[in-house]
């Protein structure tokens, strides 16, 4: 029988040897990476003029590699379901919020949704996009939620899902158009290429702040995000 | 070596010591917080080779990649502390016991 000390010293000691070998391979690889190699960065610059946007990594995560971004939509709305299909969301405690928070979230809130409007459009030359506006949207629902607004029970249903898929929906949508006029799929026509982006962009934002409001509630229909 | 190798080196530092902590630690919340760390830490690996080469742009491929990770951690972090909930309201405690 070994004591429980002598025990952990027994386990951790060799998993701290195991660890350090391998940080220290993980190391030696990163290290032998081979430096000034431009990747696919210069590729991405070439054919930026045909993407309709002008910050690269927009025109990368929605046209260039679209299809992984679609997936990822699609991941975010299977974790939903996942949370969803666990049971009902906690009841969550009716609080009264005081003036001060009160009166600061009526001042907060237009300016998240603001900023998540900004945060959108500039994405299509300089850093910003989607995600960020979505998580901008996120952070809204979640205070709105923690400072006692209650999204009204005929919101719950239809309207909440509607808003759920709308951005998944219009990324398929877009991207199948092309198929029928035999191009391939995800693939804009150059010419529309900017508002094509901007509108699945616009779509996945909204999705993705109810999204994760709907995640931070977590469960079903018991309080909706707001919106 | 460059100041991107630098922060590529701290980023496998994070890795490891979230795969310790994953390996030590019982509570599931302590492991699901270490799972995030790993991920950052490999978040930041691609976020400093992007731009290892000099005085040119970073690559902005592995920047989005780590965008779409970062949502997809988000969603599967989201996804495990809830089953930790269920966990924890079913045997209550909080802790994956592999006996009994």
């Amino acid at each position: 029988m070994i004591k429980p000390v002598a025990k952990q010293i027994l386990f951790r000691l060799p998993l701290q040897v195991l660890l350090l070998t391998l940080l220290t391979g993980l190391c030696y690889a990163v290290m032998s990476v081979p430096s000034g190699v431009s990747g696919l960065g210069e590729r991405v610059a070439q054919n930026l003029k045909t993407s309709g946007v002008e910050n690269p990594v927009t025109a990368v995560l929605i046209n260039f590699r679209g299809y992984d971004t679609l997936l990822e939509m699609g991941v975010l709305l299977l974790a939903l379901l996942g949370v969803w299909s666990l049971g009902d969301a906690p009841e969550g405690r009716d609080t009264r919020p005081g003036p001060v928070l009160d009166s600061l979230t009526r001042l907060l809130v237009p300016i998240l949704i603001l900023v998540a409007g900004y945060l959108l459009w500039v994405g299509a030359h300089a850093p910003g996009g989607a995600f960020q506006a979505g998580s901008m949207l996120g952070a809204a629902g979640v205070l709105l939620f923690l400072s006692g607004w209650r999204l009204g029970e005929r919101y719950l249903r239809l309207t909440l899902r509607v808003m759920l898929v709308t951005g998944l929906g219009v990324f398929v949508v877009v991207g199948t158009v092309p198929l029928l006029v035999g191009r391939l799929f995800l693939e804009y026509p150059a010419p529309f290429a900017g508002a094509l982006i901007l509108l699945i962009e616009t779509a996945a934002t909204l999705s993705i702040g109810v999204a994760l409001t709907a995640l931070f509630l977590g469960g079903r229909q018991a309080a909706g995000p707001d919106k | 070596m460059s100041q991107a190798f630098l922060y590529a080196l701290v980023g496998m530092g994070l890795f490891t010591l979230g795969l310790y902590a994953l390996i030590i630690h019982v509570h599931i919340l302590r492991k699901i917080l270490a799972v995030n760390v790993m991920g950052s830490g490999v978040f930041l690996v691609l976020v400093a080779l992007a731009a290892r080469g000099q005085n040119t742009q970073p690559d902005p491929v592995p920047h989005a990649m780590v965008i779409t990770g970062i949502v997809v951690a988000v969603s599967a972090t989201a996804l495990a502390l809830s089953l930790m909930l269920k966990v924890n309201a079913a045997t209550g405690r909080p802790e994956l016991s592999d006996s009994e």
